[in-house]
């Protein structure tokens, strides 16, 4: 095969450029009609009345008695009502949809809703808890007894926003009388498809789902679009017209899924030659009101535990924990952001501890190739963390620079995060839970169409997915169409997640095309179907959470180099450099465009993007409270990518778009921690947070 | 309603509308012209960024009625020009757009730069694009474009 690494324009890239790519808020549809939610406004309460306007011709309420079938949103945990019935458990849930030909006026008439509440006590914080999970690695209790120090301590994260550009939308429609079909800004075709098919007792001829151009989604647009997509499916069987929801930017803040706020106690015990022998951890994490996916999100955490180090014996337990507040999900590193944070800042601090060089004593601990994971598996591939850290200080400079910011009062720091991302679904998800397919087409007149799930949402799948197959094909890529998902074509490839399409779905088109090219006969019509199949070493007990969890680990290095003013705290980032093992790049510059990506919303989780909640309702609405980093906030950034070739992903690839993310955070935390002075065991660390540090000399 | 007669991408129209209007409702809803974007409907983001009278603003913080006897550009006007096919191909060589909501502003917000800075320095560009929030880039591709732009466009600003 021709190599995949070399960049090629991305095949969407005028009609992105020209503003003639299609967003769902670009459609119109003939006699469309718009929905509002009216929400509730108290933390959690008994429904005890609604009284309604007199609502104008043409204006409809939607609420939980028009549900046909089943009032729950389908999810990983489906807790999710469509709507709320006689109880509400968080500000911002919808309790109904209303219905009419003018925005304006429907923005007139939620205000003019009433909802009576008897209210209750809402609980916040990490208390409740609703999932929780355990598993151990070794004989931890006996690395304890047998420890020469123990350390322990706490770090916490808070919310973060995915701030795609885009806001949430969707639009459904009648086709047909017995048929409702969905538009909308979505990562997962089939999670809406199989949602609205159980919330309406639908069958799977009966729904359909389309996904038009996508303007950035993050994990914000993995489950959350099913919930919308449920509401709308349930107003057009009553209405019987299309109708179109675009959330404004506010009411995205305020409800849609959110990365779950964490608490981390990490205990270790450790020796006498300084070597860790053993981790006791628990993790908690604020699931909101529903649990949705928050059980994975936490599994992803727990097993991240041990990071790019291999530590004998580990005592691992988490909960989520459930809060009356905004539901929290996806989002870009699904749990490992949070871990990864707590794992660098605890290793860089028992260092300082034992008066100990940090770099050497991580290095010391550094996972080896056949080494056990956190879980009991094994890392069968070769680990070339040594060469990727050596890369990283030698364009950082790192080893001068620690040293030369270590004289007090130099307000300038630099850190460097060692961090893994285990790619494609955890644990036997992939063959348990998604058993993905794709299908290619060739038609008489020998050109090949791929019908599968991926969602194009920025990160290029589009173009790199046709370019597998063509190059296994030895097409021209433009006898090859992959169009935007439509489930009445394709098959389920399974949804836009976990670092998982370029390695799994692309190993799959790869293994169609090569069938294709042994059955190809010119002029005749082919179908190709491949289904996945877990590799034969797989070995995973979800009850024990034991075995291999997952097929591959990508790998990574960050520096960041800050300034911190002495006058307000201001935090500078003067420099980022990064180096990644993602196998074998497929398309260079849309990996480097990934990690761009990726590290610029890592950093901002660890020093700007501020998001919290008082007695449940979120205080940031927009742009001008949550800040994401603008063009004068980003140093220019140098990344380098290792090859290191996984012998099963398609080109040797392996998982990129989550990597990229989880080290900006601790990467960026150390840096300000040498910047200061003092610890850091939470972020973001705001100018506030800094003062405060300052401020208990 | 009021009659507001402007130039929209090079050509004289008039419209009866609510001279209160967002001139961003007016170009999509009215125009059709779905190229300007409202990703927060605050003047925090720059998706819906068009030229009046050459100047950058935000569409949808922008009243209808201020844009009478002026010349509105959006994306659907300047991508019929040689700058903007200048532009495109920097972006595409640097991988300066993913998931394209921001893009039709961002290039808007270069046009505006480049036609009063034809030799930017990095730190004017990064000025000049600071008011268009991207979320997939980290910018650092959308500013070589730029600067690339300025190289093999040399002349056309």
């Amino acid at each position: 095969m021709k190599d995949l690494t070399r960049s090629t324009p991305k095949v969407d890239h005028e009609e992105k450029c020209s503003g003639k790519s299609v967003f769902v808020s670009d459609i119109h549809l003939e006699g469309m009609l718009f929905a509002k939610t009216v929400r509730s406004t108290v933390a959690k309460a008994k429904i005890t009345g609604i009284s309604l306007p007199v609502l104008p011709k043409g204006y409809t309420i939607v609420d939980h008695k028009d549900v046909i079938k089943e009032n729950v949103v389908n999810m990983i945990f489906s807790d999710w009502p469509v709507f709320a019935t006689d109880h509400v458990n968080y500000i911002g849930e919808p309790i109904m949809l209303i219905v009419g030909p003018d925005k304006k006026v429907l923005d007139d008439l939620v205000p003019q809703i009433k909802i009576d509440y008897e209210l209750e006590k809402p609980e916040f914080g990490y208390f409740h808890s609703s999932i929780h999970k355990e598993y151990t690695k070794g004989d931890t209790k006996l690395a304890f007894f047998n420890s020469d120090r123990i350390i322990e301590e706490t770090f916490e994260t808070g919310y973060q926003e995915q701030a795609y550009i885009e806001p949430q939308g969707m639009i459904a429609y009648p086709e047909g009388p017995k048929k409702v079909t969905l538009i909308g800004s979505m990562q997962c075709p089939y999670y809406i498809k199989n949602a609205v098919m159980r919330t309406l007792g639908y069958s799977e001829d009966q729904v359909r789902v389309i996904q038009p151009s996508v303007g950035g989604a993050f994990g914000g647009k993995e489950e959350f679009p099913s919930t919308t997509a449920c509401q709308l499916a349930t107003a057009v069987v009553k209405i019987g017209r299309p109708i179109k929801m675009i959330f404004e930017r506010e009411e995205d803040m305020l409800v849609t899924t959110k990365r779950h706020p964490s608490k981390i106690t990490l205990r270790a015990a450790i020796d006498e030659n300084h070597k860790i022998q053993a981790i006791k951890a628990h993790v908690s994490m604020d699931g909101g009101a529903y649990l949705g996916l928050s059980g994975v999100v936490l599994a992803r955490a727990m097993i991240a535990v041990s990071a790019s180090y291999t530590i004998p014996h580990l005592d691992v337990s988490g909960d989520v924990y459930t809060t009356n507040t905004v539901p929290t999900g996806a989002f870009r590193g699904f749990g490992a952001p949070q871990m990864i944070f707590a794992i660098e800042m605890f290793m860089h601090h028992i260092a300082k501890e034992l008066h100990a060089d940090p770099f050497t004593f991580r290095l010391a601990h550094l996972a080896k190739q056949g080494d056990l994971t956190s879980t009991g598996g094994v890392f069968r591939d070769p680990i070339i963390m040594k060469e990727l850290i050596q890369k990283a200080a030698e364009i950082s400079d790192y080893h001068k620079k620690v040293v030369a910011y270590r004289k007090p009062g130099s307000f300038k720091g630099v850190g460097m995060s060692w961090f893994f991302h285990g790619c494609g679904f955890t644990g036997d998800g992939e063959s348990s839970h998604i058993k993905a397919r794709v299908k290619l087409v060739k038609d008489e007149q020998d050109h090949v169409f791929v019908l599968i799930a991926a969602v194009d949402m920025g990160q290029g799948a589009k173009t790199s997915l046709k370019r597998i197959v063509a190059q296994t094909l030895d097409l021209p890529n433009e006898q090859v169409t992959f169009n935007n998902p439509d489930t009445d074509q394709i098959l389920d490839s399974g949804p836009t997640v976990a670092s998982r399409t370029t390695m799994i779905v692309g190993g799959l088109l790869q293994r169609a095309a090569e069938s294709l090219k042994k059955a190809w006969i010119p002029g005749k019509k082919i179908e190709i179907i491949e289904k996945y199949q877990q590799p034969d070493y797989i070995r995973w007990n979800e009850a024990t959470m034991k075995g291999d969890a997952y097929p591959a680990y990508s790998w990574g290095v960050n520096v960041v180099e800050v300034e911190v003013s002495p006058i307000t705290y201001q935090v500078k980032v003067k420099g980022v450099w990064s180096v990644y093992d993602v196998g074998k790049a497929i398309d260079e510059r849309m990996v480097l465009g990934q990690a761009d990506g990726g590290i610029t919303q890592g950093i901002a989780y660890g020093y700007l993007e501020v998001m919290r909640h008082e007695e449940g309702k979120i205080k940031q609405k927009n742009f001008t409270d949550y800040i994401i980093p603008t063009s004068v906030d980003v140093p220019v950034y140098q990344t380098v990518l290792y090859e290191n070739p996984f012998p099963f992903g398609p080109n040797g690839a392996k998982g990129v778009g989550e990597l990229t993310l989880v080290g900006g955070a601790p990467a960026v935390a150390l840096a300000i921690e040498q910047a200061i002075g003092k610890k850091i065991n939470k972020i973001p660390a705001t100018p506030e947070f800094i003062m405060g540090l300052l401020k208990h000399e | 309603m009021s009659n507001i007669t402007f130039k929209l991408n090079h050509e004289e129209v008039s419209v009866e509308l609510n001279p209160s209007m967002r001139l961003l409702d007016a170009l999509r809803d009215h125009f059709h012209l779905t190229g300007p974007k409202e990703g927060c409907g605050e003047g925090e983001c720059g998706a819906c960024s068009v030229l009046v009278n050459g100047k950058l603003v935000n569409s949808c913080c922008f009243p209808l009625a201020n844009v009478q006897g002026k010349e509105v550009l959006t994306i659907e006007g300047y991508s019929k020009t040689e700058r903007y096919h200048v532009l495109v191909e920097a972006f595409a060589h640097e991988g300066g757009s993913q998931c394209g909501i921001c893009t039709p502003g961002m290039l808007i917000a270069a046009e505006s730069l480049l036609t009063k800075n034809n030799h930017p320095t990095d730190e004017e560009i990064r000025i000049g694009i600071s008011g268009n929030l991207c979320r997939c880039t980290g910018y650092n591709a959308i500013i070589k474009a730029i600067q690339r732009a300025i190289k093999q466009g040399a002349g056309l600003w």
